[in-house]
């Protein structure tokens, strides 16, 4: 942490006791209301909105339909729960909770994956001095690649007579349903974020002092205990708050199966294509029902997240709130300051796999 | 992995040369799957299916092919960067005020706008175009730029937020503090004093959210189903190609590296920004 001012109090609920000079920005709620509610109205109007009208929805079906004495109504008929309670029933609950497993296991296998492969790589990036620039100039070609591109060369790469049956000399036919299919999905997918997050892990690396692991070998840790008990610990509020919203980001993964393997394929169908289905038939009822029950399921997994891991998502912003721009100053000339810096990676892993 | 964790630094021929091996496994790792789209986009449409490291011929049959016909392809590109263009330009003009807000002011609410910005950016996006569809086809927007641009705003507006709050917090505040003892007002000390200096950062989101948002599909692909107004993106997943072959591989890796050769280049010409966009000024 850079050292902020000395800790002033909150400003707003008690009467000030130290009287600071005025600052400029101090007393300004309604201004900064005013600069905030550009920013706050459009995300009212294409996120807010959409949510409400999306649990709305959920309980509306359309088109044609008879009613009790056996007219036919036409356009949206309310049909309370109806739409969440046929999710789990029969068939589409079969599909359903075919998508649900399908999303679960994705985000589990791949995460896991890109993390250790993430970490490998910001090790290694860590270690070499020779040819960082092209490492980290390589790194940024799989993030720069649409996901629909990278899904389309995937799916050339693993053509029945690809380069990927030759290199392994066997006939899989990947884009078949079964394990294959996942595969190629779970492959894509690392390829493409695993070197995102082993960016964001360097960028913990390098703030950790030399002096810790001089200090470790001077006491004598072996190298895993130096991994283990102080790279890892260090690199935790950046590592988790990027495995966060990698795990978002899988969770609501649509374009790579969707193009890679294609839809209407049971063994790769998540949440997101089965309500993009419904969707496109427009039977939107049943859409915005699974599109909920998906954003329930990303709040809850977030919020454990949250709670039990203790991901903290702002961070920074927040610890930075009582000194305001006190140590702007400081932290302009010494760009290598170490900082618990957990809010830093979080606007690019937002991103990073453009799910 | 393990292996080569931080370790202590005596210099053996091995630990001397795995971290150059894992450098050049990572290269080969990252770059082979584009290395290949690039070749097999320079074969020639009858060897396709050849699997060899090098075209023999080289070909640029397949990017003619791309541009040829009825592919729209051409269309698709101008599509893809009016929209994300847009996006982009939209996204800095209202999110910059938003971050410079959140950077220097101190107010009573920062945190909740702050979880609120942030949470914004997790929501699937599927939740939120499906009740947008259906709104787009009740107002007519269906097809149209705005019926992209406006749901890509959902996602690019809290990057961008997120991005440029650190970077100006970065920034000393003295820097306003004397451009008002000179006389400024706080809105001519942002326009005159922090725009400027803080140019390198706005740049750098901007490249991020274009990225970003050039990289859309979800929403492309739902809000269009008339070829002149849709993506690039979305018209690559729908090539049909133009000799007619089940699905022409050759002309798909051609489109894909056309639509990826300017990110590509982009990124290599200001990688040291990204990374440091991406990282988000704390760290560095």
């Amino acid at each position: 942490m850079t050292v902020t001012a000395p800790v002033a109090e909150r400003p707003a609920k008690e009467p000030k006791q130290s009287k600071r000079p005025q600052r400029f920005n101090e007393g300004t709620g309604r201004l900064a209301a005013l600069l905030l509610s550009p920013t706050l109205l459009v995300l009212g109007l294409v996120v807010l909105f959409p949510i409400i009208s999306a649990l709305r929805e959920s309980l509306f079906t359309s088109g044609t339909k008879l009613d009790a004495n056996g007219f036919i109504v036409k356009g949206s008929t309310f049909v309370g729960l109806d739409n969440y309670l046929d999710i789990f029933k029969g068939d589409t609950g079969h599909r359903f909770w075919n998508a649900f497993y399908n999303t679960t296991f994705f985000t589990v296998v791949c995460v896991v994956l890109e993390t250790v492969l993430g970490v490998a790589m910001a090790l290694i990036m860590h270690k070499a001095f020779k040819g960082r620039g092209i490492v980290r100039a390589s790194i940024l070609v799989p993030w720069a690649i649409p996901t629909v591109v990278s899904a389309l060369l995937w799916k050339w790469i693993f053509q029945a007579d690809g380069v990927a049956n030759q290199l392994i000399g066997a006939q899989v036919l990947w884009s078949t349903e079964g394990w294959q299919s996942k595969l190629s999905v779970i492959i894509a997918d690392t390829w493409k974020t695993a070197p995102f997050i082993g960016l964001l892990v360097l960028a913990g690396l390098q703030t950790i002092p030399a002096e810790v692991y001089e200090a470790a070998k001077v006491d004598g840790a072996s190298v895993w205990k130096t991994f283990t008990r102080i790279t890892l610990p260090l690199v935790k509020p950046a590592l988790l708050v990027a495995v966060l919203f990698r795990i978002l980001d899988t969770l609501r993964i649509f374009d790579l199966p969707f193009v890679l393997v294609g839809p209407h394929k049971d063994s790769v169908e998540t949440l997101s294509m089965l309500a993009y289905d419904q969707a496109f038939n427009t039977r939107y009822g049943p859409a915005a029902a699974y599109a909920t029950v998906l954003f329930i399921y990303v709040a809850v997994v977030a919020y454990a997240f949250v709670r039990i891991l203790g991901a903290d998502v702002i961070g920074e912003a927040r610890a930075k709130k009582p000194g305001g721009g006190g140590g702007g100053g400081k932290r302009w000339k010494k760009k290598n300051a170490v900082k618990g810096s957990a809010d830093t990676s979080v606007g690019a892993v937002a991103m990073g796999g453009g799910a | 992995m393990a292996a080569v964790a931080p370790q202590p630094a005596e210099a053996g021929p091995i630990r001397r040369w795995a971290p150059l091996a894992g450098v050049a496994v990572i290269v080969i790792y990252c770059l082979a799957p584009f290395y290949w789209m690039v070749v097999s986009a320079l074969r020639r449409p009858s060897d396709q299916f050849s699997n060899k490291i090098i075209p023999a011929p080289f070909s640029i049959q397949n990017f003619k092919d791309v541009f040829a016909g009825s592919n729209g392809f051409g269309r698709g590109l101008l599509n893809s960067l009016i929209v994300a263009g847009t996006v982009t330009i939209l996204t800095l003009i209202i999110g910059m005020v938003a971050a410079y807000t959140l950077a220097r002011l101190d107010f009573k609410f920062k945190n909740v706008v702050l979880a609120i910005i942030i949470t914004t950016s997790m929501f699937p996006g599927i939740s939120l175009v499906i009740p947008l569809l259906k709104l787009f086809i009740d107002i007519k927007w269906i097809n149209t730029y705005q019926a992209m641009i406006v749901p890509s705003l959902s996602f690019a507006l809290p990057l961008a937020v997120w991005n440029l709050t650190s970077f100006f917090r970065q920034m000393p505040q003295e820097l306003e503090q004397a451009a008002m003892v000179d006389g400024c007002t706080p809105a001519q000390a942002f326009r005159k004093v922090i725009i400027p200096l803080a140019a390198p950062g706005v740049f750098t989101t901007a490249i991020i959210t274009f990225i970003a948002a050039w990289n859309e599909f979800l929403i492309a692909l739902s809000m269009t189903n008339k070829k002149s107004i849709q993506t690039a993106n979305v018209i690559i997943s729908q090539f049909t190609g133009t000799t007619g072959r089940d699905q022409p591989f050759g002309s798909q890796m051609a489109a894909g590296v056309v639509v990826t050769i300017p990110l590509v280049i982009a990124v290599l010409l200001f990688q040291r920004r990204i990374v440091a966009g991406l990282t988000a000024g704390g760290v560095k």
